[in-house]
């Protein structure tokens, strides 16, 4: 006479495979999105997928209360990320004011004010104490900051004629002749 | 007489089925701006309510709830006016919704996942290895190292 012996019942294969490919789908997923986050801002080379912003009363493009990056193919694009609450924003609105100044009877050069994360009426009354007429417009849901994964405010973006990003500033200018001097690299 | 007692039932029976309404203080109050505050986190701080957030950019979005409670916005409102401006991330709860359920399924499958595997392993753990009844040689000693059977005799000299 032996005794019973119950085969050991093991995880069916099918199993095991979802499980695995679970647990690899799941690292995968946490991979990528640490990826994202360690991998900064867009950089210069980078191609500008095109998006829309839409832009506060009184700083329309031709009439329009939103426009798109695309509209101005062909021509030098500065995309400017700030925000009421930033201080250091505040240290470049006039130069950016200033540089939008130079270049705006050229037409070759557009200056675009992205702003992050902030209340209207607050926006609207540091648009007005520092002057600015160039188009400017609220980043809804956040969606440009991270298509350029903006890390804080001030950032400014040069974009080339061919819609290729070719300089990224990170913190506030210094000077107008710091702007020019960004910005005429590509003019000539 | 029975002018007034008409009058007075009549008040009395009016006021059964009505409420009393107070003037509403048309400034909502700290606790009713954190209320819906605690249910956002600041979206230019790491993981920090928006009710306890000391930034000015927090102070100026608790303005902005304070202003869109007293234009009569329910929460749901406030709450979606922020994520239409900020985006989701701004909730303290994410939505149920898209890529957002995995945060709500995620969790349960894991832990339900790793019961049924601790279980399992806890079950063979505890059972003991089956042995064959007829075993007899299994269980005769293994054959004596020479070393060892030399050493166990020169103790029995010894003694």
């Amino acid at each position: 006479m032996t005794e019973t012996i119950n085969p050991k019942r093991g995880v069916p294969l099918w199993v095991q495979i979802v499980i695995w490919l679970f647990v690899v789908a799941l690292l995968a997923l946490v991979g990528v999105t640490l990826g994202k986050r360690q991998q900064g801002t867009v950089q210069p080379g980078d191609s500008i997928p095109d998006f829309t912003l839409p832009l506060f009363s009184g700083y329309e493009y031709e009439g329009q209360n939103e426009v798109k990056l695309s509209a101005f193919k062909g021509k030098l694009v500065v995309i400017n990320f700030w925000a009421s609450w930033c201080k250091p924003c505040e240290q470049e609105a006039a130069e950016l004011q200033e540089a939008w100044k130079y270049y705006e009877p050229s037409g070759g050069v557009v200056f675009l004010g992205v702003d992050y994360v902030d209340t209207e009426p607050e926006a609207r009354a540091y648009l007005k104490k520092f002057g600015i007429t160039y188009y400017n417009g609220p980043d809804m849901g956040t969606k440009i900051s991270q298509m350029f994964r903006v890390r804080g405010v001030p950032e400014t973006y040069f974009i080339d004629q061919s819609g290729t990003l070719y300089y990224v500033k990170v913190g506030p200018f210094i000077s107008v002749d710091e702007i020019k001097s960004i910005i005429d690299q590509k003019l000539q | 007489m029975k002018k007034f007692l008409y009058i007075l039932a009549f008040t009395l029976l009016l006021s059964l089925f009505t409420r009393v309404v107070f003037a509403q203080d048309p400034t909502p109050s700290d606790d009713d701006v954190n209320a819906v505050a605690h249910q956002l986190y600041c979206p230019v701080c790491e993981s920090t309510p928006l009710d306890v957030c000391p930034t000015e950019a927090c102070r100026q979005w608790r303005d902005l709830i304070r202003q869109q409670l007293a234009d009569g916005m329910t929460e749901d409102q406030i709450k979606q006016y922020f994520v239409d401006n900020y985006g989701a991330r701004v909730l303290a709860e994410p939505p149920k919704q898209g890529s957002y359920w995995l945060f709500y399924i995620l969790p349960p499958v894991i832990i339900l996942a790793g019961a049924i595997l601790l279980f399992r392993s806890l079950r063979t753990w505890t059972k003991p290895v089956a042995a064959p009844a007829d075993n007899s040689a299994a269980r005769s000693e293994p054959p004596k190292d020479d070393y060892v059977s030399q050493f166990e005799e020169e103790l029995k000299k010894r003694k």
